[in-house]
């Protein structure tokens, strides 16, 4: 377990930039998620950590010490990939087995069945460990490159969308187990994902990247409660942040130019007239789709509420984030 | 005509199979390894080994010949040295049969186990190495267990080259019964006395029987491999 920092990464694919001076400090022991849209440099910030790709400039130091001259063995990192890379020649329980088995280790054959046995519980694959790693299920593929990097203590597991292809259930179970593992290891995790959930009940670091740039890096309270711009206030909290003009609800502040309003912002039964469009019931929680004037909103509300299409409300904006004409906050 | 073979003739045989084997057991590992860097590293120079590697294929085998006896003919450049230094002699002897085989038998050998490589995703050797694995062990685990069907598809090619192996092999080590006359050599040799066509016939069904039982049993070995990779 160790600090990993990053210094002015930069890094280029022929013309196209896929990072762009991005420093970022993740401490020991954090669990650091990645956040952005596709091909912001996500698995770029993993692949250069992990030293399977050269940075164009900048530096990363693991434990304080400079490893770009690295091979990825040497860096002692565990990387699970966005597309599972199971190897077709051997059985899952081998798969699992694989970093151990390094001669440099020379771990006990019985060590090293109780470690595969223990991240195959873990993983629930523990019934499939005799399977050709072929024979698997997408979800059970993605499992089992889990467990091949939880298997070791590395100094920093760096992990691609690790959760992406399984059901909501078995997601919510290895949120916890991962989650579990950071704790009691004290193990530092980075972590890429698109998971609203994952993002905000694992991580105790959010970086956002825009197009290769890290716009900012926090708590994710404070990337969700004071995002610099309103691209990051977009990018947590579900249903959206809506991005409104600023004057949509009366006189707005100087150099403001929208007004981003998060479901906690909509105050019902007071200000401008709404009508009601739909009524969304998701279980845990109920959306209302409403129109003010020619604006949409969509906000939360009780998921027992009487509202339903058609209903005439009113509302009003409760310290609101408001954003100037290049998107970043006033 | 169905006689069994003259001694001689069995000499022949056993020095083709020997020959054949020496050449493809002791150039394999090279071969990996030129197949390895040709399919995986990019470097400068590698257009030009790419073209050394296949220049026996494209050169006539008379020429090849010549140029191994100019150098490791007994007073050739590399040759002299050799036989100096460490008693090694190629020239006239089996040992340069072998020698010469295995370059004619290089390049298809190269050819296959590189068409391997190339079809190994790369991922997977990337995936061991961020789980601690070095270069060499990753090759090891990985990516020779994944090839070891074109290593063996190269290998038995290589073989029934060299097993097929002339021009070079007579240009460079002769045609000497017992020494250096090997299976083709015997048959040419066969047929330029009057009256060998029946001994030429019965070499040249033991050289069709030696080739179909290589491409059978390659047959049969890859098929056993690729089904234990492919785990189906
Ligand atoms: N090997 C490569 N060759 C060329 N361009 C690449 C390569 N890898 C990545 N890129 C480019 O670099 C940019 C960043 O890619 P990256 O894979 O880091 O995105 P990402 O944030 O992981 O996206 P996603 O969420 O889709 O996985 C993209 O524009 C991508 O097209
Ligand atoms: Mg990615």
């Amino acid at each position: 377990m160790a600090e990993v920092s990053l210094v002015g990464l930069t890094k280029s694919y022929g013309t196209n930039r896929a990072l762009a001076d991005v420093s970022m400090t993740i401490p020991d022991g954090a669990f650091v998620v990645l956040l952005g849209p596709t091909g912001a440099g996500k698995t770029t910030t993993l692949r250069l950590i992990a030293g399977l790709d050269r940075p164009d400039a900048g530096d990363i130091r693991i434990a304080g010490a400079p490893v770009t001259a690295d091979t990825p063995a040497q860096r002692d990192v565990a990387m699970v990939f966005q597309q599972y890379s199971l190897y077709p020649h051997l059985t899952v329980r081998e798969n699992l087995a694989f970093p151990l088995r390094s001669p440099v280790l020379n771990w006990p054959e019985a060590e090293i069945t109780r470690k595969v046995g223990e991240v195959a519980e873990v993983l629930r694959i523990a019934h499939k460990l005799d399977n050709k790693a072929t024979q698997l299920s997408g979800g059970e593929m993605q499992r089992v490159s889990i467990g091949r990097a939880l298997v070791r203590n590395p100094r920093i597991y760096l992990m691609d969308e690790p959760l992406s292809s399984l059901d909501a259930k078995l997601r919510a179970d290895l949120r916890i187990e991962l989650k579990r593992i950071h704790a009691e290891l004290g193990a530092t995790f980075l972590y890429v994902t698109h998971d609203q959930i994952e993002a905000m009940t694992m991580a105790t670091h959010v970086g956002v990247l825009d197009a290769g740039r890290l716009v900012q890096f926090g708590t994710p309270r404070e990337i969700y409660e004071n995002p610099v711009s309103a691209y990051v206030a977009s990018r947590l909290g579900q249903p959206r942040i809506n991005l409104l003009p600023a004057d949509a609800f009366g006189p707005a502040p100087a150099g403001a130019v929208q007004i981003g309003l998060r479901p906690e912002h909509v105050r019902i039964g007071e200000g401008q007239p709404a009508t009601v469009r739909r009524v969304e019931r998701l279980g845990d929680q109920t959306r209302l789709h409403l129109t003010m004037g020619p604006h949409e909103i969509v906000t939360l509300t009780d998921p027992h509420t009487a509202l339903a299409a058609g209903a005439q409300i009113s509302i009003r904006p409760d310290t609101p984030l408001w954003f100037d004409a290049s998107g970043n906050r006033t | 005509m169905f006689d069994p073979l003259t001694a001689e003739e069995w000499r022949a045989v056993a020095l083709s199979l020997r020959v054949s084997f020496w050449a493809t057991a002791v150039s394999l590992p090279l071969g990996i390894l030129v197949a390895y860097a040709l399919a995986r590293w990019r470097f400068w120079g590698r257009e030009v080994l790419n073209g050394l590697v296949h220049l026996p294929l494209i050169l006539p085998p008379v020429v090849t010949g010549y140029l191994l006896l100019v150098t490791f003919g007994r007073r050739g450049s590399v040759g002299a040295y050799l036989d100096q230094w460490f008693g090694i002699v190629f020239a006239f002897r089996w040992t340069g049969a072998a020698l010469a085989a295995a370059i004619m038998a290089f390049p298809l050998m190269v050819r296959a186990i590189r068409l391997a490589i190339e079809a190994v995703d790369p991922r997977l050797e990337q995936a061991a190495s961020t789980l601690g694995a070095g270069r060499v062990w990753v090759f090891a685990t990985v990516t020779l267990p994944l090839i070891l069907p074109g290593i063996l598809a190269g290998a038995i090619l290589a073989f029934a080259k060299a097993m097929g192996e002339f021009g070079a092999t007579i240009t460079f080590v002769s045609n000497i019964p017992g020494q250096t006359q090997t299976l083709p050599s015997a048959i040419y040799a066969a047929l330029q006395v009057p009256g060998g066509e029946t001994q030429a016939l019965r070499l040249v069904l033991v050289s069709i029987t030696v080739a179909m039982a290589a491409l059978l049993v390659s047959e049969w070995v890859s098929r056993k491999v690729a089904k234990r990779i492919s785990g189906a």
